[in-house]
């Protein structure tokens, strides 16, 4: 089939209204030797022999379809059900552009006018705008318009060390050159009180992950006490979080979060190697205008039928221009569609359904691994679908021989960000992984004792396992 | 266009206006300003307590169609601020030498007062930047 439309004799018409005779006519500004260079490419294939030669070398990668996952570390192998891609796939969304004309936008609009209202509601927060890129670069947002809400003058950003360390790393990229200073990013690990002692005059923000880079969960009570002596300090109380965790447990908007932002992925958006994610953003509506990012209102048309529409515009950066505190307005309109469609899918039930399964099976994991000669579960127990494990080997070796002899993607290795945990693994059980992947991954690990004899430890774990699928 | 001109006070050539009553310069911007950014959707204010510098910018006012500074047309010390316009920013439309001041300071130097502009001159400058075909 031939995807160009024009016919010769459309062909011919245009070259007669430009007054040119052939179209290569069009290339005599080039210089001759460097008009057709000889770019030595094999034949042009057909359909059918393309689509071959791509699937033969897409079936030498390995997928989440052939392989047991069980890492994590800021991207989660969650369901997707298959309505996400039923209605992200429909011509209108797909294929829709940026809404700066609402006469012709309202589906796209009221879709993420939804998205807005449940992300708020997901998070305990007053608004939510339409998205950022990810996780990381919410957080950076965060920073900017914690800067802002600082009129300049305070010039200091506290980071957790166990917020995300890409997060962090995309935080001092955005900050390069304004003249601002981190702290706290050697900190204690998972101790709020050495982050609380930071919050100054200076600061224009603190910000924590919760459950956090090493998967641990802190309290609610844990977080407002926090949060306290952060406002006490005139800073912003920044979470990031995940929002599967919030199926189960309190969200940021309820102990005090000035905040709440995070990776979106993990609803009903596939782990795509990488991505594209979205990244969601909360606050509080007296901050809005000091933010980045689009805002979809809701607002009548001239007949007082209720409309939807890009608002609150004069802090994007075609018109603030060099006054713009950000030069971000774009936003992940397809994967916060298919965030939304995840949340409007699986309702609040569905998603505490999820955590919950997240959550048993991880701590079924985790006790089955902790009773392996050599393995010790590390922290203070209160963890959502992550947890630490001291290995016996290094982590590298351990996947290795977790992919090539079972079949098993393994959890990440923390000694790549936190020096104090070489040999630590960080893993992560999902709804998506079965009892027997479970039960699998601890008789393998097992199999890679400091003594490597292979010897399994008795394990019968099925009373606790009644909850799980 | 007919706009309006307050006697009693004296202009910036960006258009702020500034009126001394008393102790304090109460400062604002001009009907022409308001009409060249159209409807007033925010205006953004020092605090008290802040320095202004003649000619630095003192904060925002944004319309539908743009955002720009305001400039403080004296220096001094910011005494007080008209929290109200936050939530009446239409003021500025409506009322821009009364109900929408923007703030009030204490002049650090009133020889910049002859720096400004008395209110026959301004309306002359206006007329000329309207003929140019606005600011």
């Amino acid at each position: 089939m031939d995807y160009i439309p024009n016919t010769d004799a459309d062909r011919k018409e245009m070259l007669k209204a430009v007054g040119v005779k052939s179209v290569n006519d069009l290339f005599l500004d080039v210089p001759e030797k460097l008009r057709f260079p000889k770019l030595d490419l094999p034949p042009a294939l057909t359909e059918m022999e393309m689509v071959q030669e791509l699937q033969a070398l897409g079936d030498e990668n390995d997928d989440l379809n052939h392989i047991a996952c069980f890492l994590g570390a800021g991207a989660y192998n969650h369901f997707v059900p298959k309505v996400v891609d039923s209605i992200i796939s429909r011509g209108e969304f797909y294929t829709a552009y940026t809404p700066y004309q609402p006469e012709i936008s309202q589906g796209t609009l009221q879709a993420h006018f939804e998205y807005q209202s449940m992300i708020a509601a997901l998070t305990g927060m007053e608004v939510s705008n339409v998205s950022h890129y990810d996780g990381a670069t919410a957080v950076a947002e965060a920073v900017i318009m914690a800067l802002q809400v600082g009129r300049g003058k305070r010039l200091k950003v506290v980071l957790s060390p166990t917020l995300n360390p890409q997060y962090r790393e995309v935080v001092h990229t955005y900050t390069q050159g304004m003249g601002i200073t981190t702290v706290g990013e050697d900190a204690p690990l998972c101790d709020l009180d050495a982050l609380a002692d930071l919050a100054d005059k200076d600061a224009a923000c603190v910000i924590v992950q919760n459950p956090d880079f090493l998967g641990r969960l802190y309290t609610r009570n844990e977080m407002q006490a926090l949060a306290d002596k952060v406002h006490a300090a005139g800073a912003l109380f920044v979470v990031s979080v995940d929002p599967i965790s919030l199926g189960l447990f309190a969200p940021p908007g309820h102990y005090g979060a000035d905040v709440a932002c995070g990776e979106g992925q993990p609803m009903g958006n596939a782990l795509s190697f990488g991505g594209p994610y979205v990244g969601f953003y909360a606050m509080k509506l007296d901050d809005v205008r000091k933010s980045a990012g689009r805002i979809v209102g809701e607002t009548v048309d001239v007949d007082g039928k209720r409309g939807y529409v890009l608002t609150l515009s004069t802090r994007e950066q075609h018109i603030r221009r060099d006054k713009a505190s950000s030069n971000i307005c774009s936003n992940q309109a397809l994967n916060a569609l298919a965030a939304a469609v995840y949340m409007a899918a699986m309702g609040k039930h569905g998603l505490r359904k999820a955590a919950e399964l997240s959550y048993h099976k991880a701590h079924y994991a985790a006790a089955l691994i902790d009773k392996l000669e050599g393995y010790a579960v590390k922290g203070n127990g209160l963890f959502f679908k992550e947890f630490v494990v001291q290995c016996p080997q290094p982590v590298a070796e351990i996947n290795q021989r977790l992919l090539d002899e079972w079949g098993i993607l393994g959890g990440y290795d923390l000694g790549r960000d936190y020096p104090e945990l070489a040999d630590h693994m960080l893993i992560c059980v999902t709804e998506m992984n079965g009892r027997a992947e479970i039960e699998a991954l601890a008789e393998a690990l097992a199999g890679m004792s400091a003594s490597d004899t292979g010897d399994l430890e008795g394990q019968d774990e099925s009373d606790d396992m009644e909850e799980v699928a | 266009m007919a706009y309006k001109f307050d006697a009693k006070a004296r202009y910036a050539r960006s258009h702020e206006w500034v009126r001394v009553e008393g102790d304090v310069a109460v400062v604002g911007v001009y009907d022409y300003a308001q009409h060249l950014l159209s409807d007033i959707v925010y205006v953004e204010l020092p605090e008290v307590g802040d320095t202004l510098t003649k000619g630095e910018s003192m904060g925002t006012v944004e319309s539908v169609k743009a955002a720009e500074d305001a400039y403080a047309p004296v220096s001094g010390e910011v005494v007080e601020v008209n929290t109200e316009l936050e939530d009446n920013p239409e003021w500025v439309n409506e009322d821009p030498y009364g109900k929408a001041w923007l703030v009030k300071v204490t002049l650090s130097d009133e020889s910049e007062l002859d720096d400004l502009m008395d209110a026959t001159v301004y309306e002359t400058y206006v007329q000329e930047e309207e003929e140019k075909g606005g600011h």
